[in-house]
């Protein structure tokens, strides 16, 4: 069997035995992006020394006998967290000279759990688009087929899990952009509670919605590094000090008797064919495996991408007014006045799409338009939150699609952003409520993976991760590698 | 919702952009699109219901003791910055 395609729990059973060191299994993964990265670009910086180093503290742990189960176990992280001495771009021209002189809590944390850092993965630039295509880096490839969008925001940690350049990868999901790019690729991801995982060093987008998580190919990969991740971290001001229950021991809770809803919504508008039907397989899967299935219904939920759309934009905008061209970042040549220097090194560094969601949120929240505009969505959001807590009144998890279809062309939606935005109209409900979702895949129209979505309550992780390894039990999609990259 | 040029000429100096001309009628017709787009948020009834503004049911924002607990580090900070004089920021000049 080959190092990439080992689960991270087989992994470290191999390292423990001394069958692989964490060098050569680093030297393995490093091997595979040279090859591969030039056609995808789902790398935009490969940390080789780093890793390197990493794996030998790794080994040295690993011979004292103090190795965890995450030790020697490579991971890529997505270009949005602070890597101490790394640069760190955000897939944007404004940060392609950032050295960060600290790193993210996310990168912390798997860096003391002995994991080794292979790169920095592309993505949409600051995490705004569905399809990589934003990035001032150029698109990522997905791996199924070159000429197809990964999705996005984070398509460069999807597209490196799925052609098994990395076991594991982070990401961060503010509408969809760990689920969304996990089911284009046909792997896992799991967005955690708002709250559950630190966002120290992870760079905002919009902050009452921004979530790091895992994408990898299992949910049994996804829960092992979940359980190193999450946490109270007195840093961010959003941490949620709540004990962090073992994801690893709780994966092999049965799914007989557990309640789970389906989305009405979800099923009635937009599904397209196979896609749907795809989707059906999975439910009459779960009931065979003894769980009960009950519709539910969240009316206020197709007003989410409106929502999303107005209260992302209006955080963006004032997050990224901290791009001054002053302190850090891109800073346009010989500017006239201070005025000139703010417009032009922030017109310069960054892109169209970015500009596009700054601009639609400066207008929101504007004199005369906030009411109308910020303070309406904040309002149907509370409607949509309160749909979901009514719902999970009643079952335990809920299901639907990720995607409204599988990967799309390369330049397909590029120019429609409205089309593009529409994407999202399956994952954004959850990061508006703050809810733990994850994707898994199920199954394959034509040669293109397609994906499904769990949802679950607040701080429900566990259950989202024992449903979905109960469907990994039972099925294979999650193994299955595009032929290229086997 | 339809933007006028001038508008979206008056968003992008709020929010200190530079657009070019060449870049105007993009920003005009795709912002107008979204601003229609969102405009259906206003058919829903939201007269008796609070505003949201983050998803911590019952959690307030934490505070911590007033005391010093990071380390000078301006001079690593400073690496990034695009111009530095003495510690200082340089910007163009402010006061004629």
């Amino acid at each position: 069997m080959s190092l990439h395609t080992l689960s991270v729990a087989e992994m470290s059973a191999a390292l423990g035995r001394r069958e692989v060191s964490a060098r050569e299994l680093a030297q393995h993964f490093l091997d595979r992006i040279s090859v591969s990265n030039p056609a995808l670009n789902a790398y935009v910086t490969i940390t080789a020394e780093r890793a390197l180093a990493d794996a030998r503290a790794a080994d040295e742990a690993i011979a004292a006998g103090t190795a965890g189960p995450l030790t020697g176990i490579p991971v890529a992280q997505k270009d949005i967290f602070c890597t101490d001495g790394i640069r760190t771009t955000c897939g944007s021209r404004m940060l392609d000279n950032f050295v960060s002189p600290y790193d993210a809590t996310v990168v912390e944390r798997l860096t003391a759990a002995g994991t080794v850092m292979l790169g920095k993965t592309n993505m949409d630039e600051f995490a705004m688009g569905s399809s990589n295509e934003t990035s001032w880096y150029g698109p990522v490839r997905n791996p199924w087929d070159h000429a197809k969008v990964p999705g996005g925001s984070s398509g460069g940690s999807a597209a490196v899990v799925a052609a098994r350049l990395a076991p594991v990868a982070t990401g961060t999901d503010t509408g969809g952009s760990i689920r969304q790019p996990a089911a284009l690729v046909g792997i896992s991801g799991i967005k955690p509670t708002y709250g559950r995982v630190s966002r120290y060093g992870m760079i905002a987008f919009a902050s009452s919605l921004d979530q790091a998580g895992i994408m990898a190919p299992s949910a049994e990969d996804c829960a092992l590094f979940l359980q190193a991740i999450a946490g109270f971290d007195a840093r961010d001001s959003t941490s949620v000090d709540r004990p962090v229950p073992n994801y690893g021991a709780e994966l092999s809770t049965p799914v007989k008797g557990l309640k789970i809803g389906i989305l009405k919504e979800f099923f009635e508008r937009g599904l397209e064919g196979t896609t749907g039907a795809l989707v059906n397989s999975v439910l009459e899967q779960y009931r065979a495996l003894g769980a009960e299935l009950v519709e539910v219904s969240c009316p206020n939920l197709p007003l989410s991408v409106p929502t999303y759309y107005v209260v992302a934009p209006a955080e963006c905008s004032s997050n990224l007014s901290r791009f001054d061209g002053v302190r850090f970042g891109h800073r346009c040549e010989n500017p006239r006045d201070l005025m000139d220097l703010y417009k032009r090194s922030r017109g310069e560094g960054f892109g169209q799409e970015v500009k596009r969601r700054i601009m639609t949120g400066a207008y929101v929240l504007s004199a005369g338009y906030y009411d109308a505009y910020y303070l309406k969505a904040q309002k149907v959001r509370s409607l949509i939150t309160a749909d979901f807590k009514a719902a999970f009144e009643k079952v335990d998890l809920l299901i639907g699609p990720t995607s409204p279809t599988p990967a799309f062309d390369l330049g397909a939606k590029v120019d429609d952003p409205i089309t593009m935005y529409l994407n999202d109209i399956y994952t954004i409900g959850a990061n508006l409520a703050g809810l733990p979702a994850m994707s898994i895949p199920c199954g394959f129209d034509g040669h293109l993976p397609v994906g499904v979505q769990l949802i679950g309550p607040h701080f429900g992780e566990s259950r989202l991760l024992s449903a979905a390894h109960a469907y990994q039990s039972v099925t294979d999609y999650h193994r299955r590698i595009p032929a290229a990259y086997v | 919702m339809s933007l006028t040029r001038s508008q979206v000429e008056g968003i992008a100096h709020l929010a200190r952009l530079d657009v070019t001309e060449a870049e105007l009628p993009a920003y005009v017709d795709s912002l107008s699109k979204i601003l229609s787009f969102v405009e259906q948020l206003s058919a829903a009834d939201t007269a008796a219901v609070s505003p949201m503004a983050h998803p911590l049911e019952g959690e307030s924002q934490r505070l911590r003791a007033d005391e010093v607990t990071e380390s000078d580090r301006h001079e690593r900070f400073q690496v990034n910055a695009p111009s530095v004089t003495d510690a200082l920021y340089i910007v163009p000049r402010v006061i004629e």
